[in-house]
């Protein structure tokens, strides 16, 4: 095709209407390791899987906190990420500074999605190349959204981007229905199923390698917090109990094994591993 | 001839907008072994008009640090906005409470970056250290500080300094013979210091009243003591398990 010619500059449509710098952009996110959310009615979550470069590796940091009400999980070129989180930080802080009140989430993320377009229209500059799944909490209640290279912003009920993050989707798309009216433990429990879709063959999600990202109120296994609310980021040990509570691989809807606090799972359908 | 008398002689005078203006009030710290106080009065005034008789001027940095700020308002209440952005920068790296010593370096070089057009402000720090032990540090407009164990500043700062330097160093008095002065007095007897050397200079400085603020911090693992039924004393703490902040207000008279 006419790809390669139209390929190199930013400022150069294809034949096609397309911008293949974007897009090649939204392949440096889709080579990330997976990020997952959700929300409910109460709480909005984030999940990652964090990758390392070997055993003798430390784990790269999937998540930041932006405010006491906004948390990003990041897909994509972390050194990139850095820089947009960094953003996202002196906008949050500069809105409750001018109007004494925390900054709404839609303009949060609109503001680094016009910051990230005007990449795609200039001469000589490169698209960011990382997407962030986004949850937050203002008046209207717990949200979510994606933001992309391409300077595209949308809010979901559950979304995952990242390597093999269809499977994600699938199992999300099987289930959302029933995430707006969940507790805490139980969205939780969604998100980890759906992030074990990702995962390759042999692999596994542990207290090494999985993330996991909360705003809303506190839940039961978490000891009391305050402000109520407050974006809160859960990793090693504290992310075991959840990881206790997910039904096991390739078995038969048996009854799951529960954590003492917490309520009985709901009846749930076959959680299928991807090939 | 006779040489002519300076004052009633014509010379030329600058009219230049003053950006500056002092709002009274007065602010005290008391630093104990694994405790820290800090006070102030809560009245805003400009020369004879009182502004505001509530207008804060102690606040809470995070669970073991507090800033009080005194001199002119806006900067005052400026400054401290731009200390906690800081601290959040901070809180954003590092992912926990910048150390109280660590603020005290922080304020003396924002005060300092402004050396050629000062923040107006006599800041006091108090709160917990690192170590657990009860701190104050003290700063000029520019960024001079010392850590020590007790600091009142603002209009009565030339009342309250000496009662503190005579009841907190026991400066200028023998202890009863065969007995030696404490080296560190307990909480109760600090709460008493501090009300009794606000109401008394609320007595002789006009600028001085309205009400009393106290924020009391404590280290970690320290109870209050016998203190938790004090009339109004309010928790601020919001971390599990580290150091505790109070709070607590007193009237003042209002004349």
């Amino acid at each position: 095709m006419f790809r390669n010619t139209y390929d190199s500059d930013n400022t150069v449509f294809s034949p096609q209407g397309r911008l293949h710098q974007v897009e090649y952009a939204l392949e440096a996110v889709k080579q990330g390791s997976a990020a997952v959310g959700l929300r409910s009615k109460t709480h909005a979550i984030l999940l990652a899987l964090k990758r390392s470069t070997g055993e003798l590796a430390s784990y790269q940091q999937k998540m930041f906190r932006i405010d006491d009400h906004v948390g990003i999980a990041i897909a994509g070129l972390t050194s990139d990420a850095r820089v947009l989180s960094n953003f996202m930080r002196q906008q949050a802080m500069g809105e409750r500074m001018m109007f004494n009140r925390p900054m709404p989430v839609n303009r949060l993320v609109s503001s680094i999605a016009d910051k990230a377009q005007v990449n795609t229209q200039e001469y000589g500059r490169r698209p960011y190349g990382v997407g962030f799944l986004v949850i937050g909490q203002d008046q209207s209640g717990p949200h979510l959204f994606e933001f992309s290279p391409s300077g595209n912003s949308y809010e979901y009920y559950a979304m995952s981007i990242g390597a093999r993050s269809q499977s994600a989707k699938t199992y999300l798309e099987k289930h959302y229905e029933s995430f707006a009216d969940c507790n805490l433990e139980d969205l939780i429990r969604h998100g980890l199923h759906a992030l074990r879709e990702t995962l390759q063959q042999d692999k596994e999600l542990n207290v090494n390698n999985t993330s996991v990202g909360i705003i809303g109120p506190v839940g039961q296994h978490e000891k009391p917090i305050s402000p109520l609310g407050s974006f809160r980021i859960l990793e090693g040990d504290n992310v075991e109990v959840y990881l206790q509570s997910m039904e096991k691989k390739e078995e038969a809807p048996a009854p799951a094994s529960v954590p003492d606090a917490a309520p009985a799972p709901t009846a749930d359908e076959d959680v299928q591993m991807s090939g | 001839m006779t040489i002519p008398d300076m004052d009633s002689v014509a010379h030329p005078q600058e009219r230049r907008f003053n950006p500056y203006t002092e709002n009274g009030g007065t602010i005290l710290a008391i630093a104990g072994a694994d405790f820290s106080v800090i006070a102030g009065d809560t009245r805003q005034s400009e020369g004879y008009s009182i502004q505001t008789r509530y207008a804060p001027k102690v606040f809470r940095l995070t669970d073991r640090a507090v800033l009080a700020v005194n001199g002119f308002a806006a900067d005052g209440n400026m400054f401290v906005k731009k200390v906690k952005q800081r601290l959040e920068w901070y809180r954003h790296a590092h992912a926990k409470d910048m150390p109280l010593r660590a603020i005290a370096r922080l304020i003396q070089t924002m005060l300092y970056g402004r050396r050629f057009f000062p923040y107006y402000v006599y800041n006091i720090l108090g709160g917990v250290e690192e170590d657990g032990t009860g701190a104050v540090y003290s700063f000029d407009p520019v960024g001079s500080y010392e850590r020590e164990a007790c600091r009142a500043a603002g209009a009565a700062q030339s009342l309250v300094q000496p009662f503190l330097d005579n009841q907190i160093y026991f400066k200028n008095q023998q202890a009863a013979p065969g007995t030696s002065h404490p080296s560190h007095l307990p909480l109760e007897t600090v709460l008493s210091i501090v009300i009794d050397s606000f109401t008394s200079a609320t007595e002789r400085h006009i600028e001085v009243g309205d009400g009393l603020e106290i924020f009391i911090a404590l280290a970690k693992g320290r109870t209050l003591q016998g203190m938790e039924s004090i009339r109004g004393l309010q928790e601020l703490t919001v971390t599990e398990d580290g150091e505790r902040l109070f709070v607590m207000r007193r009237d003042l008279k209002k004349d």
